[in-house]
């Protein structure tokens, strides 16, 4: 980065000598680690999703009531875990992949609910709750209602 | 094997959201937005229901479902309500995991002691 190439075919040398040197010895790129934690951390959020989704069908409960109920659980799951300040520890190794789940909304809700409740009630704990859910709310019933008129416009109510 | 895929999904997901947060200067909360617009567009093009169809909790757990669950029940309701269900279906589908945590962080929040 911003070096100077020399024209003098020798130094050239040195200097590409050099740059591969730098490059060995850069702190490697954290990248792929990073991502292969986040994909285990996703995968297992999913899975624990399938597991509490097939136990709620085995208890004979419809597919919606399940996957809602589902839903509700591991929002419930999240929701504690953030109160003991666990899901903090796990977002720190999963990132993307503890984010991304609706445990990662659900602790959206969460941490700040707990972290400003010394603010008051009122405008600490509960406006604090969506600072995160409230854009995501927001975007999503946008998005939910241009689509579905435009779905309308362009198929009809099929 | 639904178990395996549920696994899978759920993980390339959250890998293919560690790529973006890694590469581009956006936080989480844009990451969220960003899923749950994408599954509302693939909600309106048909695609989502047999994504979900095939992964499972894979595609019912990232939050991208939340796009799908509000699309759908602006779909559903314009079917039976004509295009007033625009505004009347939005939370029909949604409104258990909303409240469940806004119920939830209030109790969990009335129950915390804030670190410092």
């Amino acid at each position: 980065m911003g070096i100077n190439r020399s024209s003098d075919p020798q130094k050239r040398q040195a200097q590409m000598t050099y740059q591969s040197l730098a490059k060995k010895h850069q702190p490697k790129p954290r990248l792929a680690r990073n991502m292969f934690l986040a994909f285990l951390t996703g995968g297992a959020i999913s899975l624990l999703g399938q597991i509490l989704f097939n136990l709620y069908r085995g208890l004979g409960l419809n597919e919606g009531l399940s996957g809602s109920l589902m839903a509700v659980t591991l929002v419930f799951l999240a929701g504690l875990l953030t109160a003991l300040g666990w899901y903090d520890a796990i977002g720190r190794i999963g990132g993307a992949g503890s984010a991304i789940p609706i445990t990662g909304f659900a602790n959206s809700v969460v941490s700040p609910a707990v972290e400003f409740r010394q603010e008051g009630m009122v405008l600490g704990m509960a406006a604090r709750m969506f600072t995160v859910a409230g854009p995501v709310i927001v975007y999503g019933v946008v998005s939910a209602v241009v689509v579905g008129i435009l779905r309308w416009l362009v198929v009809g109510a099929g | 094997m639904d178990y395996l895929i549920a696994f899978v999904v759920g993980g390339l997901i959250g890998a293919a959201g560690q790529l973006v947060l890694d590469k581009t200067s956006l936080t989480p909360a844009h990451l969220m937005v960003i899923l749950v617009v994408l599954g509302s567009v693939l909600t309106g093009l048909g695609l989502y229901k047999p994504f979900a169809t095939f992964a499972g909790a894979g595609a019912t757990v990232p939050v991208s479902n939340f796009g799908y669950v509000l699309t759908q029940g602006v779909i559903s309701e314009i079917k039976m309500l004509g295009p007033v269900g625009a505004v009347a279906g939005v939370f029909e589908l949604a409104s258990a995991a909303i409240t469940a945590a806004i119920f939830f962080g209030f109790i969990f929040a009335l129950l915390t002691r804030p670190k410092g």
